[in-house]
């Protein structure tokens, strides 16, 4: 089971809200698509469901043209990340409400509801209304609902963004085993990177209507392709800067200067510039991160496990996050550290060249 | 505290008064009535009731109204409920200056509509019918019906309507097993207003009606007749026409108070 998107946009008005987008998501593990609020995962996933009509291009199910079919009919399950349920039917009637839409015999269906609500732990609650349970109970009756349908594709539109911080995690640790096994292609969109990670699979980063880059999540973690890609995959915000390149050396700014290695020192003289994350730029000096650079702290934060620090250096906005409580003092001059081998050079225009 | 339940009683009171006068009047006689001033009835007597159950001139009148008043209510909401539909769910051409417009109907007095009713209906055979009533009055409901339930239509999110989509519900299915049950506040409240105006409003349904559909309240106005003032019958009459609304104000009063939350109301 695959779910192949040839060239597929749609248009608002006059304006290409997608543009042509190609994807090829397979079953067998989670497809994310990470991307800030607005740059078109719903969209998207929407043209996907048969919600929103497909301007040019064609959509592929198991090698079938769906382009032109409903939505009632191409078989596929959508969670929301508002909880939706239906308000007048108790849990098991919710979750079976597909089911009993499709005809499906009284036994077969009791047993599908059955083993849907025991994974989702609905049990003891399916004679409840939806407004009877709490925002996490609903949220699992929705996606017991697009399990006990066993679609062949599942689309998960940023379903954890309304749970609080521990159901949400708990709830995400569920997740890629609720749906192993189970033949469907899942689409889950979400704009947080952390939870791309954490989901594994493969992720497709989405900037404006784009696809910036498809690939597999810890490979297009560890290699963007463009600035862009690694901006979208990057919280905190990934550090930019731009460098001169003289020989083996790169120079950032009047007293900012380092040794380049491998592809980088390779590349032409001129300019380019240098994106690195967070956890690579860190207030004390270790054997990798060994780039000093003198910023201006401007914001702190703490969240117990880790601090980080907004700060100026060299014209630029920077952020460090490292482990551990470190006193930054705000207003003040703190001694940073980059570590050279983990930036990423790109070309002026943004392509990765090192 | 005692103040305070001072003026709520008192406000009560006041309220009930005309209501509470016209039940006594209606166990009096009508020499009493006439008599003089009493608070309870001297004779107390069901005579009144009795005339207007035995006599088909009478509950006729009720039978007639319930029937265009129901028939009213049911044209009026579910010609409401696919329009509301449309207003909650879709942006077209005008949708807002339409939406509008259908408010305006309700601006105009019913008065002005009874000539061409009256010509119109004549002209069709469907004068003193309970048909011409109901259409009649539905000029009047449905906009109040469409803005009503526009409201609670607006609180669903849209995202219900493609969740069914997904899980294969065809649009008249869903609209009928999921999207009206989710709203049904809303088609109670709206059909409380619509039952209500339809009950009370005499002008249409004394004009477009002779005989056969006369209602309640045009035959009221006749007591005044041959046997002189029927006072007690017409306050036993009077009584009656406020109990069905006060049995459908029971039954909404709670959607009522959410339509008025919503500012719908």
């Amino acid at each position: 089971m695959a779910l192949e998107l040839r060239n597929i946009t749609k248009r608002v008005g006059g304006d290409l809200h997608i543009k042509p987008t190609n994807l090829v998501l397979e079953t067998g593990h989670f497809n994310v698509l990470l991307g800030e609020t607005g740059a078109g995962k719903t969209s998207l996933i929407k043209l996907m469901a048969g919600l929103d009509p497909i301007a040019s291009g064609q959509l592929f199910m198991d090698g079938e043209d769906v382009t032109a079919q409903n939505t009632q009919t191409r078989n596929i399950s959508l969670v929301h990340q508002f909880f939706v349920n239906y308000p007048h039917m108790t849990v098991f009637d919710n979750i079976a409400s597909p089911l009993r839409v499709a005809g499906m015999a009284k036994s077969e269906l009791e047993d599908r509801v059955a083993e849907a609500a025991d994974i989702l732990q609905l049990k003891p609650m399916l004679d409840r209304r939806p407004h009877e349970l709490s925002g996490g109970q609903q949220q699992r009756c929705a996606l017991a609902r697009a399990i006990a349908k066993e679609s062949k594709a599942v689309f998960l539109d940023e379903p954890l963004a309304n749970l609080d911080y521990k159901l949400r995690e708990e709830l995400r640790d569920q997740l890629p085993e609720l749906f192993a096994g189970r033949g469907a292609v899942v689409v889950y969109a979400t704009s947080e990177p952390e939870e791309a990670l954490l989901l594994g699979g493969k992720t497709a980063l989405m900037n404006d209507g784009c696809v910036a880059q498809f690939g597999t999540t810890a490979d297009i973690y560890r290699n963007p392709q463009t600035l862009l890609a690694a901006e979208i995959f990057s919280d905190p915000p990934i550090n930019v800067a731009e460098i001169e390149k003289r020989g083996n050396e790169a120079k950032m700014g009047f007293n900012i200067s380092w040794q380049l290695k491998g592809d980088a020192a390779n590349l032409a003289d001129g300019n380019y510039k240098i994106a690195v994350r967070a956890n690579h730029v860190l207030p004390f000096q270790t054997e990798e991160a060994s780039v000093p650079i003198t910023g201006h702290v401007l914001v702190t934060e703490l969240s117990g496990s880790e601090s980080s620090a907004h700060f100026k250096a060299e014209m630029a906005d920077w952020v460090s996050l490292a482990r551990g409580v470190h006193p930054y003092h705000v207003g003040e001059d703190h001694q940073f550290f980059m570590n050279p081998s983990e930036c990423f050079v790109f070309a002026p225009d943004g392509t990765l060249v090192g | 505290m005692q103040k305070r339940s001072i003026v709520t009683i008192a406000y009560i009171l006041f309220l009930l008064l005309p209501i509470y006068w016209l039940v006594a009047m209606s166990f009096k006689t009508t020499n009493e009535i006439l008599s003089g001033f009493s608070l309870f009835p001297e004779t107390f007597t069901w005579e009144n009731y009795a005339v207007i159950f035995t006599d088909p001139t009478w509950y006729m009148g009720y039978v007639n109204s319930i029937i265009y008043v129901t028939l009213n209510t049911i044209i009026s909401i579910a010609v409401a409920l696919p329009a509301a539909y449309a207003f909650s769910r879709y942006r077209f051409l005008g949708d807002k200056q339409l939406f509008f417009w259908l408010l305006t109907n309700r601006m105009a007095p019913a008065a002005v509509f009874a000539l061409p009713f009256f010509q119109l209906y004549s002209s069709v055979g469907l004068f003193d019918t309970h048909l011409a009533v109901a259409l009649a009055h539905t000029l009047f409901n449905v906009p109040l019906a469409v803005w009503i339930l526009e409201g609670f239509m607006g609180g669903v999110p849209k995202e219900l309507d493609e969740t069914a989509y997904v899980d294969g519900y065809s649009f008249p299915r869903f609209f009928v097993t999921i999207f009206i049950p989710s709203i049904k506040a809303g088609v109670g409240v709206a059909a409380f207003f619509c039952f209500m105006f339809s009950w009370v409003e005499l002008l249409l349904g004394k004009t477009l009606t002779a005989v056969a559909a006369k209602p309640i309240a045009a035959t009221m106005t006749k007591t005044a007749s041959n046997a002189g003032y029927e006072l007690g019958l017409l306050a036993a009459a009077g009584t009656l026409t406020i109990i069905p609304g006060a049995i459908v104000i029971y039954f909404v009063r709670n959607y009522i108070a959410k339509g008025f939350a919503m500012g719908r109301v």
